[in-house]
This record gives structure tokens, sequence and C-alpha cells, in this order.
């Protein structure tokens, strides 16, 4: 009996398969449910709007935050910006900054009712169409091959920058590019007309020959950036909510301020984000911050952002963007401060929420 | 019972064992993509296979609302036409290079330690380069298969020329042969099987530099695709075209070794062939 074990541990070898099996299927299966207990991870991507989290995560903000709610929280940098809302999506991070497009396109779309909680900024000249050829308008745009990176924001801005002008995608090309290489793209003579985003967009517009043609700032407070959180862990621990939205504000005031501590932030977070003190200013200067979260709470209550966003549904159903179950922009549903709600009432996976900042405002963090 | 090294399986076992990681592997999806639709019927990551079924159907038998073609057929031959030219023209300067170096020393001192170093640059560090050399159309795409396989085939066919017996070469040379009859009637024979076996270990290479070509700028083809809806995560469209790269390059790489078998049946019999 024992030799013939040794020679054949099938019992053994199928138990241990099966066991694989289900530590494989746990792990896959289990992200879908990331935070357990106390501990909380957040991710941020590299952009001049959310240098803010790092510098918070780093200078032990999040971390006075977390402990006088009694948590622990986790602030996570990806290097690849839709590859941190994909984790989200899927249930790795509890909460991960994103624009208010994709807020709507991935984790809503995608089933993850998710909560906006942290209105940080709009975008105010940080993105921006650009033609090759002196004199260029935007007219000029017709007929051309139009170098982005497609279904994102820059899309969208593209799409809006058409219709100002009368036209529509029909009259132009997109190409698929990486914001990676879009820069090099820019150097080669086959490429005409781009948009993009700061810092490659400054980059851009930096070389002789390009003409910035339109701009975020022709259509303010319609590309926002955001911090989203589930709204499930949201709903089980408030606190998670209270003190990521405490240490942001800290870190607004402080990063805001015209002093030695305030230029020593923001260099800070210069340095994080590859540039130097004079680079990221510039950033900031087309990128319309919320310092005060009275100003914050002023946007998301205002009756143009379920406008804005009546307009982004549209623009991703168009897409494609809301999945192909959708069958109509209304397919997503999306609430707002005040009890508004747009699209399918049923179905609401995106929510605007202004109570906690309001908090903040009044000083009860 | 005879010892484990010595028992082999029999035809139907072999298939079944062949198959068992296969179905294990798909067992695991199931039941991971069923906990997780059970929790969110909309999940993103893993998808059913119903909604499989719909995103082929979608890709290759309806009509796009933008452009009116089938995308999968459409994005497959952009695809395979990129590939087709890359790992043509690799195999080209592969076998021509390869030759040049392996029989002549004089060219080998000269080129070898150059190719040598370009086979180890890094294409995808270099990308800023190719684009300003070769655009953003068509011809970088092709290049950046090029510039990533070639040089390991030019490497690999110098080496599979030197190893060929000093006798023949020697041989060769008391019959007669010049230089240029004997790498046209010695080198060359026995060095076009080698080229195919390179080619076949390059595919995994190439198809690799051809997605990342995709990636970077494209209007269509399948790395285009996979990127392009992996902004919104739908997994439904991305697995079927993972599953269908795979598909194409396991037929590539059949098509190749039957080519060898059919062509160069000489070589499939001796030990080198038998791969």
């Amino acid at each position: 009996m024992r030799a013939l074990s040794l020679r054949l541990p099938l019992n053994r070898l199928a138990a241990a398969v099966a066991l694989l099996v289900l530590v494989a299927v746990q792990s896959l299966g289990g992200l879908a449910h990331a935070a357990e207990g106390n501990k909380f991870r957040v991710a941020w991507t590299i952009y001049a709007g959310w240098m803010p989290w790092d510098y918070a995560a780093k200078a032990g903000i999040v971390k006075k935050w977390a402990d006088k709610y009694g948590i622990e929280i986790e602030v996570v940098q990806l290097n690849d910006y839709v590859e941190s809302i994909n984790q989200y999506t899927a249930g790795a991070f509890d909460g991960c900054v994103m624009t208010n497009m994709d807020a709507l396109t991935i984790p809503a779309a995608g089933g993850v009712d998710s909560t906006a909680l942290i209105v940080g900024d709009f975008s105010n000249g940080n993105d921006g169409v650009v033609l090759k050829g002196k004199g260029k308008a935007l007219r000029d745009i017709k007929g051309q091959k139009v170098n982005l990176v497609e279904l994102s924001v820059s899309h969208y801005l593209l799409a809006r920058a058409l219709e100002s002008a009368g036209m529509s995608e029909k009259d132009i090309t997109t190409v698929n590019t990486s914001d990676a290489d879009i820069v090099a793209a820019w150097a080669t003579p086959q490429v005409s007309a781009v948009v993009t985003w700061n810092p490659l967009l400054a980059e851009i517009k930096g070389q002789p020959d390009a003409v910035e043609v339109f701009d975020s700032s022709k259509v303010p407070g319609e590309i926002i950036d955001l911090m989203v959180v589930n709204s499930a862990t949201l709903a089980r621990q408030p606190a998670l909510g209270k003190a990521l939205v405490g240490a942001w504000f800290e870190t607004m005031a402080l990063m805001s301020r015209d002093d030695e501590a305030g230029r020593k932030a923001r260099a800070a977070m210069a340095e994080a984000s590859g540039t130097d003190l004079k680079g990221y200013d510039a950033q900031l200067a087309t990128t319309r911050m919320f310092y005060a979260p009275a100003e914050a709470v002023a946007f998301a209550t205002s009756p143009e952002l379920p406008q804005t966003m009546q307009r982004v549904a549209a623009f991703s159903f168009a897409h494609g963007l809301l999945g192909e179950g959708a069958k109509s922009a209304e397919a997503v549903g999306m609430a707002f401060p005040g009890g508004r709600t747009l699209g399918d009432a049923g179905n609401v996976k995106l929510r605007f929420d202004a109570a906690t900042m309001a908090l903040a405002a009044d000083g009860k963090l | 019972m005879p010892r484990l090294v010595n028992r082999h399986p029999d035809r139907i076992s072999r298939l079944l064992l062949g198959l068992l990681p296969f179905l294990l592997v798909l067992a695991v999806y199931l039941l991971a993509s069923a906990e997780r639709l059970a929790a969110n019927p909309n999940d993103k990551l893993l998808p059913g296979f119903a909604a499989f079924g719909a995103a082929i159907w979608r890709m290759a038998a309806l009509p796009s609302e933008r452009s009116g073609e089938l995308l999968l057929w459409a994005d497959t031959m952009a695809s395979l036409a990129r590939l087709a030219w890359g790992l043509g023209i690799s195999a080209a300067i592969g076998l021509v290079v390869g030759i040049v170096n392996g029989v002549i020393p004089l060219a080998r001192a000269g080129l070898s330690p150059f190719v040598a170093g370009l086979s180890l640059i890094p294409p995808m560090a270099v990308l800023p380069i190719l684009f300003i050399v070769f655009g953003l159309g068509e011809v970088s795409k092709v290049a950046l298969i090029v510039i990533g396989i070639a040089p390991v085939i030019v490497r690999d066919l110098q080496a599979r020329a030197l190893e060929l017996p000093v006798e023949l070469i020697v041989k060769a040379q008391t019959l007669g042969a010049n230089t240029w009859t004997l790498i046209l009637r010695v080198v060359l024979p026995q060095l076009l099987p080698r080229l195919l076996d390179a080619l076949r270990l390059s595919l995994g290479g190439a198809w690799l530099f051809l997605i990342a070509a995709e990636a970077i700028a494209a209007s269509e083809g399948l790395g285009y695709r996979i990127f392009l809806v992996r902004r919104y995560l739908a997994m439904d469209v991305i697995l079927p075209y993972v599953a269908w790269i795979t598909l194409l390059a396991f037929a590539i790489d059949w098509a190749l070794r039957l080519l060898s078998r059919r062509a160069f049946p000489w070589f499939a019999a001796s030990a080198g062939g038998g791969r």
C-alpha cells in the first residue's frame, strides 16, 4: 500500500489540484469585495489636480485624519490611469481619482455603485486641440487625421470643439494614439492635429508651428476631476469619506497659501510630478482648483452639473461607452445633491455627494 | 508495475491529459465569473459566456455603425498584413545577413558585434526615434516588428551556419566550389529549414511588437481594438480577441511546421528537426 501510494499519489494530486482551483476562484472572484474591517486603499495617478493626494499621504495628513476617525487609509500611486480605474472597478481599491466621464463609463457603467466624494477641480485650459501650421483656426481641422487617446476626455473635448464650429466627428478621422507617445507623434510630419492634456499639451504648444485652436476653458466645468469612492464601502464606513475629505481640504488650504509653507508643498508636488515649481504653477493656472470646501459644494450643488453630466452621458452612449446592454443615454442613473436624479432612477450607479464636503465647509469634520 | 518514467499514455489518455489543464482553467474562470456576477450582474471583469457570444457576434457579424466594416475581420486583416510584412522582411534580412556572417569571416568580423549590440537594444525604449524615422503609419509598425525580431534571427542563423560541419565546407571547396556556389549549394539549403525554426520561435516576439505598435497609434488592428476597449474594461471583447490571437498564432506556427516538414523532409528526419 505504501509503495503504491508513493508511485501514484493520485488522490493527493487531485486534492492539491482542487485546492489550487479553489484558491484561484477565491482570489479572482473575491476581488469583488476588497475592503473589510477598517483598512482602506485608495489609488491615484499623476495629474496636476491629483498631486495633492501624494503630498497629503507623504506629509502624514491622510494618516492624521484616518487616525482621528480610527481607520487606516493606504494611498497607492499607479502609473497607468485607465488601469487604476479598472482596478477600482474590479474591486481592488475602495476609492480612486478619475474624471466625471470616466466615472460614468467605467465603474458606473460596469455596475459598481460609485460616489463622487470630492470635486477637486475642473479643467480650465488643461485639455486642448492643437493644429500644425501658422495661423490655423478650428475650422481647418475639417478632413484632417486627429491623433488622440480615443474614448477619453480628449475625445469628448474634440466632439465639443467640432460641435462649436458646426462640424461633427464625420468631418475628421481619429487615430488612437497613446498619451505616452503623443509628443513624439507630434514631431512626425504625418501628424497635423492632436488633442491632449497637460503637461503633454504644454510640451506640444511649445513647439514651433503649433496653434491651440480650442481648449477646455471654452467649455468650463465639463471636464471634472473627482475622488470616487465605492458607495457600499462608504455606507458601511462613513468615516472613510470624512477622513478623505478632511485630509483633502487641509492639503488644499496648505497648498493655496502664498507663503513659504504653501510654496514648499507645491514644490514637493511639482517634484513628484516630474516638473519644477514654475512648471507646476503653470499647470495649476489652467486647472480650476476648489481650494475652499464651500466652492466645491457650490459647484457640486449647481444646476449646471446635471446638465454637464447629461451631455457626457449622451456622448458616452453615442460611442458605445455605456455598454452594449444600454438602450439609451439614460441607462445608467445618476444622483445629485438635493435628491435630483438623471437617467434611470432604478439603476443609480453614480452619486454626486456634497454632504461630506459641506461638513468640511462648516468646519464640522 | 513499471516505473513512472517508463509509463507512456496511450492516444486517448494523452488527449485527455492534454485537455485537463484547459478544462481546469475554464472551470476556474466559470466559477469565479459566476461568483462575481452574483455580486454584481453588470460585472465587466469576468463576463459570462452569453456576454462573450453577444460580443463575438457583434464584432464578427454586424457592420460597425461608424465605418460599416465587420470589425473583427477588418482588425484581423490589418494585423495579419503587418505581421506578414514584419516576418517576411525579418526572414529576408535574417537569411542574408545570417549566411554572410556565418560563412564569410571578414563580414563576420565587421557585422557580428554590431548585430549583437543591435539585438540588445529594447526597441520599445527607442520608440520616439522610430517615429521620427518611420513616421506613424504602417511602416513604423512593420519596422518595430523587424527591429524586434530580425537581429535575433540573424544571430540564430549565423550560429547555425557556424555549426555546419567543417568537413562539408572543405569538401565542397575541394570539389571546386567558389564562395558563391558554396553559399548557394551547401549553406543555403541547410539553413532554410532552420530559418523556419527561427521564425517559429520569433512568432511570440513578433506578436508582442505588433500589439505594442498598434497600441501606440492606429485606427484598426487586433491590438488597437484591445487597447481601445480596455478604456472601459470591455473584457467581453478583449478575452475573445485574446483567444483569437492565440488561435491565429497557433495556426501560423502549425503552418510553418507543416511547411518545414513538407519542404525539407530530410530535416524533420534528422535530430535537429524533431521539434
